[in-house]
């Protein structure tokens, strides 16, 4: 077989910097989507290796993974996969399905929250929650990683239009600062 | 209009797809009667007041809701997820 060069989703994209704020690709590496199936035992693997389902609009993190709420009965595990996860919940590999996009500098949440209907600012959104929020059309998950960080996961197919969303946002914000 | 989604919290309304009247819920039995299929199918009440209807957390967590609604006042009176109403 040929040998096949693996791209992430804004391969060769530089990282936007306008302002004091930062847009750039992550690289968030294996993604298990795991859905809770009846009388499996999720709770107990997890609990196994330090992590427990988190609760709605949350993330759970330790060194090695963060497993993000995405939905009912439903998250999204974040590093290399379980032990035992296959038979314990509904697992699929969802690792090149997404493509993630970190937001960072001061005042993040104001370029965020032209496109997301949400209040995204700290006191509302702290460290650790997350969301399932559309980022104008698209259906994107949200996690606020830091006083003034984001990561966001969007369709790999919506990952230009992100791109250029959060851009433009970006460029409306530098622009009214430059005005003053 | 804001629609409280029991897992995400109140959001706007662009987050949701309408999908129709909770009778959507009541599938009649495979053996019942055509008139039941017909009414099951194609006939619904228009009440000038209370409302029970489907919607779709389409933006959001892809959850199912049964929205109570009131047609008069636009009150919002409960948001169930359709998962525990029809378990």
């Amino acid at each position: 077989m040929a040998s096949l060069i693996a791209r992430s989703p804004l391969a060769g994209q530089a990282p936007l910097v306008l302002g004091r704020l930062r847009l750039a690709e992550g690289r968030p590496g294996p993604i298990t989507s795991l859905a809770r199936l009846k009388d499996r035992p999720l709770d107990a693997l997890l609990e196994a290796a330090g992590l427990s389902f988190p609760a709605p609009n949350s993330m759970v993190s330790t060194e090695t993974h963060r497993l993000v709420w995405t939905g009912r009965d439903q998250a999204f595990l974040f590093g290399p996969p379980l032990e035992g996860l296959g038979a314990a919940c509904a697992a699929t590999d969802q690792s090149d399905g997404w493509a993630s996009l970190l937001l960072e500098g001061p005042g993040a949440e104001e370029a965020l929250m032209r496109l997301v209907p949400l209040d995204l600012r700290l006191t509302a959104f702290p460290q650790g929650r997350t969301a399932r929020a559309p980022l104008n059309h698209m259906q994107a998950i949200l996690m606020r990683t830091g006083p003034e960080a984001f990561t966001v996961l969007v369709f790999r197919s919506m990952a230009q239009s992100a791109w250029h969303e959060i851009g433009t946002a970006m460029r409306s914000l530098a622009a009214r600062a430059a005005i003053g | 209009m804001r629609i409280t989604c029991p897992l995400c919290g109140t959001r706007d309304r662009r987050e949701f797809y309408y999908y129709g009247a909770e009778d959507y819920l009541h599938r009649p039995a495979p053996d019942a009667a055509p008139e039941t299929w017909d009414d099951y199918l194609h006939l619904r009440d228009n009440p000038a007041g209370e409302t029970r209807d489907l919607w779709y957390h389409e933006l959001g967590c892809a959850s199912w809701l049964v929205v109570t609604r009131n047609t008069v006042t636009h009150e919002i009176s409960a948001v169930e997820l359709v998962a525990e109403v029809s378990a």
